[in-house]
């Protein structure tokens, strides 16, 4: 019954001889599941509900509202859980102020229009140990007194409707009735639960009467069924059969391999930092955190598997956590909306250690900072170094409006460091960088993050206004251009002696994995430049949005992961 | 053996069979209920015509309903004169005796049912560790670590400790585990599970100890502590027979000893208390 279900109650429940979860969401959505967690069979009607998620008791696996999917295994914090680790779900409709699921339901429900109609009131539920067609008989017979009327002795009740498994009969004392539907729910093959309503809630004081009355005649009905019951050869237990899991999933599972992530951190903080962003703190949960840098971005392994990179906005000295912000990407792919939404405080995820390829220059006479939106991150870290060491600089902050500024707090420590360009149109925000960047200065360093377009158009500015390209330092989120890799080539490593060839559609980075070379890497598109290398020969062609004009020319250095070979080899200092 | 009284007949069930047993000046004697003595009788050695094989080791009495092999296996630590030899306790469980078996093996409940003692959140990894079976046909589970709030009634605050796993019999389980004493020795903590059914068990604990400060009642009360916490898990497993098939669970790679120790009692051919692969 939907009284049965209030929030945060697992109830459990038995239909056809299968065991059942049922739990209410915060959302309200009712789940109905197979009651055995998949990795040891343990009920999980004895499990947590959190309103989100169900808890398994036993080794704290969860499960998603909706999906029943595996969202987190805490004995692997840094492996995502395998997509197809899922519980069998039921349909469930709540109709009559009764919970409805079948193993597989097919038609529809009966139709009752005296509750559909009425102000449906529940009455207590009776277990009887009969098969449910023989309850729904008995029920055909059941007496009652209608609410006021319950000192009478004799009532007239009538069977208004019957279909399978329910009854509505309506009880008559002179010009009174009352209207009373039964549902009969088979438990087992000899085991049924009777859910009787009232079609209209009686009056506040006789409601205890009522209840009583009907609990007093169910009770006389139940024994007079199980009597006649227990006179018959009882029917054989109902067998549910458990569906077996995929072979995949049965296999025994391989380390994981790739992405290296040693850390284990625990959020312990998560909070909105402005508009369609969130902040998360990380606290190390084993060895102390390594040693950052201003512009460093650390590997964050998520519980959907997806691998995303996130600087660190920390000031200088601020190691016992990690502080990240994180942009809700309107077309997430599943990594920003995994944190936004799944990943709570008080969960346990995998960290690569930091890595800097967007370092800053702290011998610079003038640093100008220029973020536009979430670009913000690593230039934080940045704008409150300088600061720290009273060097010049200045944060240009481009963002939609002041609701959208993150990390509000850090601006405001900052002080006059700061400089908000709000609202822009892309034109207004070409002329304010325009301006800001009008005259280089020898010894003046400019560093950028941003969306990919205003990255662009700032480089080029800067380019047009006469920066040198080793004064422009820029960290693109991602790389948009598209990758192509059709063409085989041979690499030869200078100090591993080895020489490999580089098929069509695999990458440098792949083929010297696969041969046994330990390469670091990171975001795997050619922006984050952690899989450099150096060239020792050969023309690369460059495919990355890491490197700059110069150093894409110079051709001394390339990321593996996309980038390849124009020449048909290319000597790697490896 | 500390349980029992000098020659008055006791019972216990062993896989569905009512067993009498007793002592005959010292030694165990075991029989099936059909002699005509009942529970509490004094025992008349000449009544028992059909004595079941017995031996008496780490301070139990062992008995079979078959032909056993004549030695059980060793704990060699038993004998070690420094050793503290306790019997825990026998609790009975309405699980099935694999199943017993293997929770004992299992670190990667320690944070959720032994909160606080065995283990805590956030520390819930089960880092990789090594599982192999012996030229003596004996499963041996080592080198794992696991973070401890409270590893034993002697710890003083958390610890990563050192575990190593053994099950020298199908439904016999030992663990070694650092000592907070003595950095150089091992507890020993044993799991002796008896199948009354399939479904149904009663399982003693048994420890040899390096612990000169705890009293027995100390020790008992841990253990019984953290048995009492297993116990409801285990009567919430379904089903209640181990599934030796594979594709009924869903093993990760904290459980390869689990999944070692299903395989092996598919390849001892052992049909009770689980439910045999198709």
């Amino acid at each position: 019954m939907t009284q049965d279900l209030p929030q945060r109650h697992v109830f459990q429940g038995k239909l056809l001889g299968r065991e059942l979860a049922v739990w209410r969401a915060e959302d309200e959505f009712v789940n109905v599941w197979e009651n055995r967690c998949l990795h040891r069979g343990v009920r999980l009607s004895i499990g947590i509900n959190d309103g989100r998620e169900l808890r398994c008791q036993y080794h704290g696996w969860r499960y998603a509202n909706r999906t029943a999917g595996c969202t987190y295994i805490p004995a692997h914090p840094a492996d995502a859980p395998a997509q197809t680790i899922c519980n069998r779900t039921f349909p469930a409709i709540e109709r009559y102020g009764l919970v409805w699921s079948g193993e597989d339901p097919s038609g529809e429900l009966p139709n009752i229009t005296v509750l559909d109609e009425g102000n449906p009131f529940g009455l207590r539920s009776i277990s009887v140990n009969a098969p449910a067609a023989q309850v729904a008989t008995h029920l055909l017979e059941y007496r009652f007194l209608p609410p006021g009327e319950l000192g009478e002795e004799v009532a007239i009740v009538s069977v208004d409707q019957q279909n399978d498994l329910s009854v509505t009969l309506t009880s008559v004392v002179g010009v009174v009735s009352s209207t009373a539907v039964f549902f009969v729910q088979p438990v087992d093959a000899g085991i049924s639960v009777i859910r009787g309503m009232l079609s209209e809630v009686p009056a506040d004081e006789t409601r205890i009467a009522v209840l009583r009355h009907h609990s007093t005649e169910l009770s006389r009905l139940r024994d007079r069924v199980e009597a006649e019951a227990a006179s018959q050869p009882p029917p054989e237990p109902m067998v549910a059969a458990i569906e077996q899991v995929s072979v995949k999933l049965s296999t025994f599972p391989k380390r994981s391999e790739g992405h290296r992530a040693q850390h284990r951190v625990q959020v312990i903080r998560k909070w909105s930092s402005g508009e369609g962003i969130m902040a998360f703190e990380l606290e190390s949960i084993g060895a102390p955190l390594p040693t950052y840098q201003p512009g460093a971005h650390i590997d964050l392994h998520l519980p959907n598997g997806l691998v995303r990179q996130y600087s660190l906005t920390n000031g200088p000295g601020e190691g016992s956590v990690y502080r990240i912000g994180v942009k809700k990407e309107p077309n997430s792919r599943g990594g920003s909306s995994c944190l936004h939404e799944t990943v709570r405080e008080g969960d346990v995820l995998a960290i690569s250690e930091p890595r800097n390829n967007f370092p800053l220059r702290r011998d610079a006479v003038k640093t100008i900072l220029i973020a536009g939106g979430i670009g913000i991150t690593p230039l934080l870290a940045m704008a409150q170094t300088l600061s720290r060491d009273r060097l010049d600089y200045e944060l240009h902050y481009f963002a939609q409006s002041d609701d959208h500024l993150a990390f509000g707090s850090i601006l405001d420590e900052l002080g006059a460091g700061v400089v908000r360009h709000l609202g822009l149109s892309p034109d207004e925000t070409g002329a304010a960088l325009g301006t800001l960047l009008r005259t280089y200065e020898p010894s003046s360093h400019m560093y950028v993050c941003g969306p990919g377009p205003m990255l662009g158009a700032t480089r080029k500015i800067a380019t047009e206004a006469g920066w040198p390209d080793e004064a422009v330092h820029f960290e693109y989120f991602k790389n948009t251009n598209e990758v192509d890799d059709s063409r085989t080539f041979e690499v030869s490593l200078a100090r591993s002696a080895l020489t490999l060839q580089v098929p069509g559609g695999t990458s440098i980075l792949e083929v010297l994995r696969e041969h046994g070379v330990p390469m670091p890497s990171s975001c795997e598109q050619g922006a984050c430049g952690t899989c450099s290398v150096n060239v020792l020969d050969g023309e690369v062609d460059h495919q990355d949005v890491y490197l700059n004009d110069t150093e894409k020319k110079t051709g001394d250095r390339m990321m593996t992961c996309v980038s390849r070979a124009k020449s048909d080899r290319l000597v790697l200092d490896v | 053996m500390e349980e029992m009284r000098s020659g008055i007949v006791e019972e216990a069930t062993l896989l569905g069979t009512l067993v009498h047993f007793s002592t005959h000046a010292g030694d165990p004697m075991a029989w099936r209920a059909e002699s005509g003595m009942r529970v509490g009788d004094r025992l008349e050695p000449a009544a028992v015509t059909n004595p079941l094989p017995v031996l008496v080791a780490y301070g139990y009495v062992w008995t079979s309903l078959g032909v056993p092999p004549k030695q059980i296996f060793e704990i060699p630590e038993y004998a070690e004169p420094d050793r503290r030899n306790i019997h825990a306790a026998t609790i009975g469980v309405s699980c099935s005796a694999p199943r017993a078996v293997e929770n004992f093996l299992d670190m990667g409940h320690f944070p959720f049912v032994h909160t606080g003692i065995l283990g805590i959140e956030p520390h819930t990894e089960v880092a990789e560790y090594d599982v192999q079976i012996d030229e003596k046909n004996e499963i041996w589970a080592t080198e794992c670590v696991f973070y401890q709030p409270l590893a034993a009634a002697t710890s003083q605050g958390g610890q990563m400790t050192d575990y190593v796993y053994r099950v020298p019999h199908p439904f016999c389980v030992l663990l070694y585990k650092s000592c907070p004493l003595d950095a150089n020795r091992k507890d020993v903590i044993g799991l002796f599970v008896r199948s009354v059914a399939e479904d149904h068990i009663e399982a003693s604990m048994f420890l040899s100890l390096i612990d000169d400060e705890s009293s027995d009642s100390a020790i008992r009360r841990f253990q019984q502590t953290i048995f009492a916490q297993d116990k409801p898990i285990l009567e919430n497993q379904f089903p209640k027979l181990l599934p030796l098939d594979p594709r009924i669970e869903t093993p990760i790679r904290a459980d390869s000893v689990a999944i070692t120790y299903r395989r092996w009692l598919s390849d001892l051919g052992v049909t009770y208390g689980v439910i045999p692969a198709a």
